[in-house]
């Protein structure tokens, strides 16, 4: 299962390293990653995940919930459905 | 692959715009649950809404934590009681068991309290009406829904006018409660069998055993998208209005199928309505005034509500292989940030509201009237509703609160109800009209003038 994992809010040092080595413990694996930082401090980061066979989303995001607490930034998982669907035919 | 602005758009249509899933409604067939004893079929009725909705609220929050967008509403949606309940009586405790099993599987409404009476009630049909009232007040969840014309059979002006009383006796025994018991009281013309919204939702005769209808909102979505087009033409704002209408039906489609899926019943439409919620940006009157009024209810908001309501519907249509239910804009009053305000500055009144129903989904919705009002005006005011509908070929509903003992200010109905000033209504009287009763004929479909 692929899902799309969104990390908003104000630049700092350590955000992929965290949100990554967190991603690794939970065995999923990064398979695109983008990033930009707007207006010089609003960070914003998208990655493309495949997830470990059997985990769901709602485990992810929980797991990354307190990642995104100790960075202060806002991580959300969303299935890469909801995307598709939206956005192509 | 999705590119990062397609992503990002998504998240904040979710995140600052307020896109929600209104609701995940389960449609239920009762007529398996007949039988000669009125307690029998209540007890029956209980146990096959324990067992087909039991994993509902279970499977819609899997979903919601799955694809990460909220899911406001959990719903349940029967047969017309009046036609289940007709061969044994007993339809307090068919509400009864309905209130129960709602309660129980964590749903917040069940719609189905409901009799189909375009053209003319059975005896039994006029016994299960008088029972709304008190149904209403006894329970907290159970909604109710009475259609009253169609385009078919016309208009059955008995039944017009015993729901005026109805509607003022239902005010009476909720009357410590500013009569909230109307607040899940409709009375339809030409009523849709598979509309998920309450309170008017039921599941109709001709539809399935279990089945899930999906609602979906976005008023703040729309907009958002109108705000970055100022000053652009018609052309555009229905262009967009239709692009947005169409992302926002995909993302129904897609839960809504999967939710039938995982409970084991089959997928049916998606209503994709912009319903309000009582919050700034999510509100119909504010996409009215940033498509150019000053405020809701301006000379010019029948025409800009007809062309949002056609184009949300256009761009829905494409967006889903079953669209159904109420689609279009929704205007209840004390559910819209915008209405409330446009009402408190004096610039929405009743007969705006009225003209606009002409042209959109679905009528004089969530409006407070004077506790004063008789029951041949509320019923002259269904009968005007359920004219345009009949004439015009689309579905009309009225529901509107005459909270006892107050002629004006604001009465508060609590949380999605939202709260409504009291709006006050016509000094003249159709009571000689209403006395009259009988059926006004169905209208002829050619002449169209």
């Amino acid at each position: 299962m692929k899902a799309i994992v969104s990390v908003i809010g104000k630049d700092r040092t350590g955000i992929i390293a965290k949100v990554t080595t967190k991603l690794y413990e939970l065995d999923c694996n990064v398979e695109d990653i983008s990033q930009t930082v707007m207006h010089g401090s609003y960070f914003t980061m998208i990655m493309l995940v495949t997830l470990a066979e059997g985990l769901s989303v709602n485990k992810v995001n929980e797991a990354l919930h307190s990642v995104g607490e100790e960075l202060g930034v806002e991580i959300c998982v969303r299935h890469e459905d909801v995307f598709n669907s939206m956005h192509r035919i | 692959m999705l590119n990062q602005h397609e992503i990002i758009q998504t998240i904040s249509m979710i995140k600052d715009q307020h896109l929600d899933i209104r609701t995940v409604t389960m449609h239920l067939s009762l007529f398996d649950c007949i039988s000669e004893n009125g307690k029998r079929t209540a007890e029956n009725v209980r146990r096959k809404l324990l067992s087909r909705a039991g994993r509902l609220k279970e499977v819609v929050e899997e979903l919601q934590s799955k694809y990460g967008i909220p899911i406001v509403n959990k719903r349940l949606s029967v047969s017309p009681v009046s036609l289940i309940g007709a061969a044994s009586g007993g339809y307090r405790e068919i509400a009864l068991a309905m209130d129960e099993a709602a309660k129980e599987v964590g749903v917040d409404f069940i719609g189905g309290y409901t009799a189909l009476v375009q053209k003319a009630m059975t005896r039994e049909e006029e016994d299960f009406i008088r029972t709304i009232p008190e149904v209403l007040a006894a329970t907290d969840r159970v909604c109710a829904s009475v259609n009253v014309g169609s385009t078919r059979a016309g208009i059955n002006m008995d039944a017009v006018r015993l729901m005026g009383e109805i509607v003022k006796k239902t005010a009476k025994l909720t009357a410590d409660r500013d009569g909230i018991g109307c607040a899940k009281l409709v009375i339809f013309a030409n009523a849709v069998e598979d509309n998920p919204f309450m309170a008017g939702s039921f599941n109709g005769v001709s539809e399935g055993d279990c089945v899930v209808n999906v609602g979906i909102s976005g008023p703040g979505v729309v907009k958002a998208a109108l705000e970055s087009i100022r000053g652009e033409s018609c052309d555009v704002l229905s262009e967009t209005i239709k692009n947005t209408s169409f992302k926002i039906t995909r993302m129904g489609e897609l839960v809504g199928r999967e939710a039938a899926k995982a409970l084991g019943a089959s997928f049916g439409i998606v209503d994709l309505s912009l319903a309000p919620t009582p919050i700034r940006n999510d509100s119909v009157g504010e996409v009215l005034e940033e498509m150019g009024l000053s405020s809701v209810g301006a000379h010019g908001t029948t025409a800009c509500l007809a062309m949002l309501n056609d184009a949300v519907k256009k761009g829905g249509t494409m967006a889903s292989s079953h669209v159904g239910g109420l689609s279009g804009a929704f205007i209840p009053v004390s559910e819209d940030i915008g209405m409330i305000e446009a009402v408190k500055r004096g610039a929405l009144s009743l007969d705006k509201l009225e003209a606009m129903t002409s042209v959109c989904s679905v009528g004089l919705d969530m409006i407070a009237l004077p506790g004063s009002t008789s029951a041949s005006t509320v019923s002259a005011i269904i009968a005007d509703e359920a004219a345009i509908g009949v004439i015009n070929n689309k579905t009309t509903a009225v529901r509107v609160i005459p909270v006892p003992d107050k002629e004006e200010g604001e009465v508060e109905f609590g949380g999605l109800l939202g709260r409504a000033p009291i709006m006050p209504v016509g000094k003249e009287n159709a009571d000689a009209f209403i006395a009259r009763g009988g059926r006004i004929p169905a209208p002829i479909h050619s002449f169209k003038n």
